[in-house]
């Protein structure tokens, strides 16, 4: 016999939580004990008396998967809510990448060129390298990483989607 | 107000829970709480001989009585030896409170003696759980805890209690709560949900409730309103190992347990039913058998508190969020309101009746042995006028006390379901046992299961709990033998049970009765001495040693291919089937 697979879908979940020691580990470790994916997981604090946390998962599974994670994270106890962008409608995703790249000639011109039409900045120079930082989609993200293979790429730090509903209400 | 050690501010917590019994093992992370409640006037302490036990009776404690079960063992070894039981109070939903010692703070990380991360290793196996660094704190926590374990689904929650938390005072400022700021499930269905299940099974021609251990969860009003709905509607009730007992197996539309082990009419009636109302219930691998094949032309209703429970293996068709006794009861009063009719069911009836007629449970009766099947049907008509609460331990014994053990009323039938756990069933007795001391409770086990919690044996005699160890003994890892002759052509890897003791002087040993029954004509009077006989009371029923439990549907097997007898066995498996648990 051989493991069957099903087709997966892209979600942008984001998950309302108590800031409190081992959350994280909880909702990675669910992902984990259930067969779940995660693509991305960005967290951060979000009100002013640091007490919640938004996190935002980039997942993929069949539709049914995805309902199941939703009403996975939705029971443990931390959790004040769940929000599924990609079923709720338009949402702005972004990402910041932090790109370096080193080089002389051509490929330095290539590599300052190709940043302009990106829109990313540079944050360090030296006369052989760049550091580029660059906020976007994740796929203008992933393009501008694979052009920058081609001339000299070093290391890239992605920090994965954070994600907000468009229009005036909260998701 | 003046200021508390944190172990005396935790044991204020438990008398204002309520809590009259702790089931638990000392050590010395928790020696400062044994201390607070050393000769406590409110609160009884039941010193197991294994942590794994102290959590097995505070299940059976739980699953007896309805209220949340508490455990205290100590960090290290006592907290990993109770892993087994939380994640078996998780499986099967079952409320109870885990206090467990840990290393003072400054040393949590230093791998010091008896440490081990227990709110990393309990994590996804409890419903959640705290590590507590501030006795002002713990008082909060510990009430909140027990609103979690009771609120929603009901499961475990530990409390992980550093010893130096447990020294220092704090201001105990804390009172139960009533509501979480964040855990807030969904517990009553709305009018307009209780109206379209209704609509449904008003016109429904051959509807089926399929019900689970959520009604018993739900309370004793829960299991009263399915016996009215069922009595409005005169449709069938057919239930999972865990809800068994919600309705009375004496009434007419009662149709047995369903699934691997239940019966032929309730199988076929699920495989062809038009309307399916799951009721606290979870469609279990155990239930449905291959899922492709499960109740294909059926509308499916679930009820269930969960929302994770809903949708997860089965596509339904009415999800409804709910606490399934609210639901019930909504349920009967709409139909009243509505005044709506019970449908003709005579034709559904009537096909139900063919399949009964296959008589299902029926097994070939030998005059030498003992057939493990007649044990357990003369060990009920024995006992049924003690109503006894019976726990069971994991294998054929347990298939076969939930197929000829019948039960007419909830929180009688105390057995491992999600989980599986052999050895749950002495503890869970003892549990049972210290909530009603006079009730008959009888732990049918097998020779394999018993051994894995024999330790107990030595907590009921100091007690002084007169329970019943009823062992079906074939010598082999009955369940294991069974699965082996069906998919490994008899190959009996390691599931023979060697060098078994001699149960009646083990149980003499411990200061119990033994008892052992040879041969059918000792049957009768061996049960009736255990039951008359006062104290703890271990019987060696020997059994037909080759005897399966029938029906069965083969994993990855549909309801409608069910093997009704040995016969129809093979001895081989595809792959497919062999990769299914």
């Amino acid at each position: 016999m051989h493991i069957k697979e099903t087709d997966p879908e892209r979600h942008v979940l984001t998950v309302t939580v108590d800031n409190e020691a081992g959350i994280l580990a909880r909702i990675a470790g669910m992902f984990t004990a259930r067969g779940y994916n995660i693509e991305s997981l960005t967290v951060a604090d979000v009100t002013e008396d640091h007490a919640i946390s938004r996190i935002t998962i980039v997942t993929n599974g069949p539709p049914h998967v995805i309902e199941q994670i939703i009403a996975q994270l939705d029971r443990l106890v931390p959790v004040h809510k769940v929000a599924d962008l990609t079923d709720i409608g338009p949402h702005v995703q972004r990402e910041l990448a932090l790109v370096k790249v080193a080089g002389v000639g051509e490929h330095r011109i290539e590599a300052l060129r190709l940043a302009e039409v990106y829109r990313a900045s540079v944050v360090d120079a030296t006369t052989e390298s760049f550091i580029f930082e660059l906020t976007g989609a994740p796929d203008k993200i992933q393009s501008f990483i694979d052009l920058m293979r081609q001339v000299g790429l070093v290391e890239v730090g992605r920090t994965g989607v954070v994600a907000i509903v468009r229009g005036k209400e909260a998701s | 107000m003046a200021e508390k050690s944190g172990a005396d501010i935790l044991v204020d917590t438990l008398v204002e829970q309520g809590v009259e019994v702790i089931f638990g093992y000392p050590g010395g992370a928790v020696l400062p709480i044994y201390d607070a409640i050393f000769e406590h006037p409110k609160i009884r302490h039941i010193l197991v001989r294994h942590e794994q036990a102290a959590t097995h009776a505070a299940e059976g404690y739980a699953r007896a009585t309805g209220k949340p079960g508490v455990v205290l063992v100590t960090s290290g070894p006592g907290a990993t030896n109770a892993v087994t039981g939380i994640t078996d109070a998780f499986m099967d939903s079952i409320p109870m409170v885990v206090i467990t010692g840990q290393v003072p703070t400054p040393l949590i990380g230093s791998d010091a003696f008896q440490e081990a991360d227990t709110v990393g290793i309990t994590r996804h196996c409890c419903k959640h759980n705290y590590l507590v660094k501030d006795p002002a704190k713990l008082g909060a926590v510990m009430h909140e805890a027990f609103f979690i374990a009771t609120h929603g689904r009901p499961g475990p929650v530990v409390v992980d209690i550093p010893k130096d938390v447990q020294v220092a005072k704090g201001s105990p400022s804390a009172a139960p709560v009533s509501s979480h700021k964040s855990y807030r499930p969904k517990t009553s269905a709305n009018t307009a949900e209780v109206d379209a299940a209704l609509d449904l099974i008003a016109k429904a021609d051959a509807p089926i409730f399929y019900t689970g251990g959520g009604i018993i969860n739900s309370g004793p009003e829960a299991s009263a309103s399915l016996r009215r709905i069922a009595e409005l509607t005169g449709a069938p009730v057919t239930s999972t190992l865990m809800g068994l007992g919600a309705f009375p197996a004496t009434s007419p539309q009662w149709m047995g347990m369903l699934g691997m082990h239940g019966t032929y009419e309730a199988n076929m009636a699920m495989n062809r039913a038009d309307l399916v109302i799951c009721l606290g219930a979870r469609f279990d691998d155990r239930v449905t058998g291959r899922l492709d094949a499960f109740s294909p032309d059926s509308t499916k209703i679930h009820v269930d508190i969960d929302r994770s429970s809903i949708n997860k293996t089965v596509a339904v068709d009415l999800p409804i969020v709910a606490d399934v006794g609210d639901f019930l009861d909504a349920l009967c009063a709409r139909w009243e309101e509505r005044k709506l009719e019970g449908r003709d069911l005579s034709e559904w009836w009537a096909r139900i009746k063919g399949w009964r007629a296959t008589e299902c449970l029926a097994y070939p009766e030998h005059d030498k042995l003992i057939m493990p099947q007649r044990a357990i049907e003369n060990l009920f008509k024995a006992t049924r006028d003690h109503n006894p609460i019976i726990t069971t331990e994991v294998g054929q014994h347990q298939m076969w006390a939930a197929q000829h053990f019948h039960f007419d009323d909830p929180n009688k039938w105390l057995t491992s379901g999600g989980l599986g756990t052999m050895g749950y069933g002495l503890p869970a007795a003892i549990g049972a046992q210290i909530a009603f001391p006079d009730a008959l409770v009888i732990d049918i086990a097998g020779e394999a299961s018993i051994q894995m919690n024999i330790q107990e044996l030595a907590t009921a005699t100091q007690y002084r709990l007169p329970v019943k160890i009823f062992i079906l003994n074939n010598e082999y890892m009955g369940m294991v033998r069974q699965w082996q002759e069906l998919t490994y052509e008899s190959r009996y890897s390691s599931s023979y049970s060697d060098a078994l003791p001699d149960f009646v002087k083990l149980g003499e040993a411990y200061g119990w009765t033994g008892i052992r029954i040879d041969k059918p004509e000792e049957l009768d009077s061996g049960i009736e001495t255990m039951i008359n006989t006062d104290g703890p009371v271990i019987v060696d029923c020997r059994v037909a040693k080759l005897a399966n439990c029938f029906p069965m549907i083969p994993s990855g097997a549909a309801h409608t291919e069910m093997l009704l007898q040995a016969d129809e066995v093979s001895g081989k498996m595809d792959d497919e089937a062999k990769a299914l648990v």
